[in-house]
């Protein structure tokens, strides 16, 4: 057998000079050459490890030898299977810690880019511009309402579509995609992806109603009058912020108002766009995830001088995908590790100019498994700011929990549901992704969606709760 | 696509606008507020419910033409229509039986109390309403107001109709002629809002006022209206619009509302400029 290569095959990318003055995708993907060889490393395991890696259970080694033989089109298809929106996953994954992270190769070098491969084969689809509608079930009459059409909701949609069922997609925003639209970068997730995905669940049946709010427009039990079940997947939309003295001062956003100023409303593009942002010189982003890399590298974009992440544990400890520091590493962001702020100073017209922070040092482990980060005492230091992104996390949206009463909520605002079935407290009506869970991944929340389009079915089959 | 059945001009710049809107306009309440969006490259703006026709699903807003977005939906005319229209949204004004309820509107704050007016009046309150305009030109649904009031006073900054001065002297008047009022509900300019504050606390009635920062998605998830209430953050879009006036940091909100002053004059400047009507578009 010839040597495995210990590295991945290198995908190109456009070179950190250069993107951080637009907001193209980062990386080109892999071309056919690329590919192969890349699928060529995958040892196709006669016990498979990566596929329990996959919360959705891709047939991994299935679709990577379609790839090493050049069969592109089944390649795409064995993804379909298992996910409807595998141009999305190639992308967004957190891999390292899924299938990748279960790869035999890993004890010894670099895993199979099985993300870099699913990117590849989903982009190969859509370039080719044949896009296989599978056949449906025969209409059952039953109609379901689905609420939010982010991840959860169209693999929701897209399911039960298929299973013969009258699907009504219905997003309180102005476009489809939830956080694929708002919250997730073009850079990193370009707009004409979600959209194609999103036209593909439409081309399936679904149909789809913009700009209605659940829970204002009409509630969970109006929708219930003219729906035999109801699937909620209105995902964590609500801000966090730290009650920091100061903290309302112009030029401090929460992560979702600056990501939704210019992901969903393009305000990088103003004024051709007529949605404005503040396009500041030295910007802060608290927090070490995906959504504070997104933030800083947002920043860059915009025309920033200076963009920090301000986190208050290490780098080990940072919840971002790899790729994702790696990127805003190489574009020189700055990053201030063991910092927490403290108080924000304003200027006479109420304008951020400085941060308050504190320095930290690392204890013993909390409840997440990390280890938590103490004051140190008499560290007080102060960072010259003029916007400030607070990106550390969400809870659930409380719209509708708040307007449909016998609806059971856990402590944090998080609605009750069945891990197995998606089921809530309230009869006909199903609940997964972020709504359940709390802020997580893309993935989960597909495979929540998924899980929960299964028990629907089941129930509208049967009429059994 | 929501369509403009109607359009009227009621003053200089103060335009009513009837939009086809069953969905919303069934389930508006007093003191909720709509979003709309005009094309595509356009803003999502929050604007106030003045009516709603809910047998014809018309849903009625007013519009002063301020930004550049009020002024592109002044150019629109009947049967244009919008891409989208969103609400009802926020917490309906609370409409109890109170007793005397003073209702002061000023400028275009005057056709967001107007439903308010109505709902107070129709749940048996004695309603005194006091509307304010900068001139009599600007004064707009004096008649609406006089029809849903037990008594109504006018106030211009300029003397030119009802008496001269601004709404709180009115109010002064007649509480201190013992008038007794039980609630208050003051919709307008943010000055004018935490005067009526300012002239209510000593004599502790309690003061709502529709608070009106800037939005975004205007459904809780951005953060970008955040007000201080009693030293607490809330969102005007989902724990309001409607606060208790007294609690309210009306500097901070004054502060807030001029974030984007200076990206608001480039849209307005460019959109005069494209519209300036002798076919230039600006050049």
């Amino acid at each position: 057998m010839a040597k495995i290569n210990p590295k991945k095959t290198a995908m190109r990318e456009q070179t950190p000079q250069e993107r951080i003055k637009n907001f193209k995708e980062v990386p080109y993907g892999y071309s056919e050459g690329d590919a192969v060889l890349e699928a060529q490393r995958c040892l196709k395991c006669k016990k498979p490890t990566c596929i329990a890696g996959c919360p959705v259970e891709i047939d991994i080694p299935g679709f990577i030898s379609k790839i090493a033989e050049k069969d592109f089109k089944n390649a795409i298809k064995i993804l379909k299977k298992k996910n409807v929106l595998p141009a999305i996953c190639g992308r967004v994954c957190p891999q390292e810690d899924q299938c990748e992270k279960e790869c035999v190769l890993v004890k010894k070098m670099e895993s199979v880019g099985i993300g870099r491969l699913e990117r590849f084969a989903a982009d190969w689809e859509a370039a080719s511009g044949i896009v296989d509608i599978p056949e449906k079930h025969p209409a059952t009459g039953k109609k379901v309402a689905v609420v939010g059409s982010g991840p959860a909701g169209l693999v929701f949609a897209g399911d039960l579509v298929q299973l013969g069922h009258e699907v009504t997609l219905f997003e309180a925003l102005h476009k489809a995609g939830g956080v694929l639209v708002y919250g997730i970068p073009e850079f990193r997730l370009p707009k004409a992806i979600v959209q194609r995905e999103v036209e593909y669940i439409e081309k399936l049946g679904v149909k789809l109603v913009t700009s209605f709010v659940v829970g204002n427009t009409q509630t969970v039990d109006e929708l219930l009058q003219e729906h035999d079940a109801v699937f909620i997947g209105t995902g964590a939309g609500l801000p966090w912020f730290m009650n920091l003295p100061g903290e309302n001062f112009s030029g401090i956003y929460s992560a979702n108002e600056y990501l939704v100023r210019s992901n969903l409303m393009k305000a990088y593009l103003f004024p051709e766009y007529d949605t404005p942002i503040v396009r500041g010189k030295r910007v802060a982003t608290i927090g070490g995830g995906n959504v504070a890399m997104d933030s800083a590298r947002t920043a860059f974009r915009l025309g920033a001088e200076k963009s920090m992440i301000i986190y208050r544990r290490s780098k080990t400890e940072m919840p971002a995908r790899i790729e994702e520091i790696h990127h805003a590493e190489e574009e020189g962001i700055h990053f201030e590790f063991l910092t927490l702020p403290v108080k924000y100073y304003g200027d006479e017209n109420g304008w951020v100019k400085e941060m308050e922070c504190l320095r930290m040092e690392l204890g013993e482990p909390d409840a997440s498994g990390r280890r938590r980060p103490i004051t140190l005492p008499n560290s007080e230091f102060r960072i010259s700011v003029d916007t400030v992104v607070v990106a550390i996390g969400q809870s659930p949206n409380p719209l509708i929990p708040q307007t449909t009463p016998d609806l059971q909520i856990a402590k944090h605002g998080n609605i009750i549901a069945d891990e197995k079935t998606g089921k809530t407290t309230k009869k006909g009506v199903f609940a997964g992704g972020d709504i359940v869970t709390g802020a997580a991944t893309v993935i989960l929340a597909m495979g929540a969606g998924r899980i929960a389009a299964r028990a629907c079915d089941e129930y509208l089959k049967t009429g059994i709760w | 696509m929501f369509t403009i059945l109607t359009k009227k001009e009621l003053a200089p710049g103060i335009k009513l606008f009837e939009f086809d809107a069953p969905l919303i306009a069934r389930k508006a309440k007093p003191g909720q507020f709509v979003v709309l969006r005009i094309n595509e490259t356009g803003e999502r703006i929050p604007l106030t419910i003045a009516d709603t026709k809910k047998d014809k699903g018309i849903l009625v807003i007013v519009v002063q033409e301020v930004g550049k977005s009020t002024k592109l939906l002044g150019t629109l005319n009947q049967n244009d229509s919008i891409i989208d229209l969103i609400g009802p949204l926020g917490k309906p004004s609370e409409i109890e039986k109170y007793g005397t309820v003073a209702c002061i509107g000023g400028g275009v704050g005057t056709p967001e109390i107007y439903p308010v007016a109505r709902a107070l009046k129709e749940k048996g309150n004695k309603v005194v309403s006091i509307v304010g305009a900068r001139s009599k030109n600007l004064l707009i649904m004096e008649q609406e107001m006089k029809s849903v009031s037990d008594e109504l006073y006018i106030t211009t900054d300029d003397g030119t109709y009802g008496k001269k001065g601004l709404v709180t002297s009115e109010l002064k008047r007649l509480i201190d002629e013992g008038v007794k009022i039980d609630c208050i509900f003051a919709v307008g300019p943010v000055i004018m809002m935490k005067a009526v504050c300012d002239t209510t606390r000593p004599y502790n009635i309690k003061t709502i006022v529709s608070l009106n920062p800037i939005m975004l998605d205007a459904t809780g998830m951005c953060g970008v209206c955040r007000v201080d209430v009693g030293g607490e953050t809330k969102f005007a879009c989902v724990d309001g619009p409607e606060f208790d006036g007294h609690k309210v940091d009306f500097d901070l909100l004054t502060k807030r509302l001029r974030t984007y002053l200076k990206e608001e004059k480039e849209s307005v400047d460019l959109f005069n400029k494209q519209s300036c009507g002798c076919g230039c578009k600006g050049n």
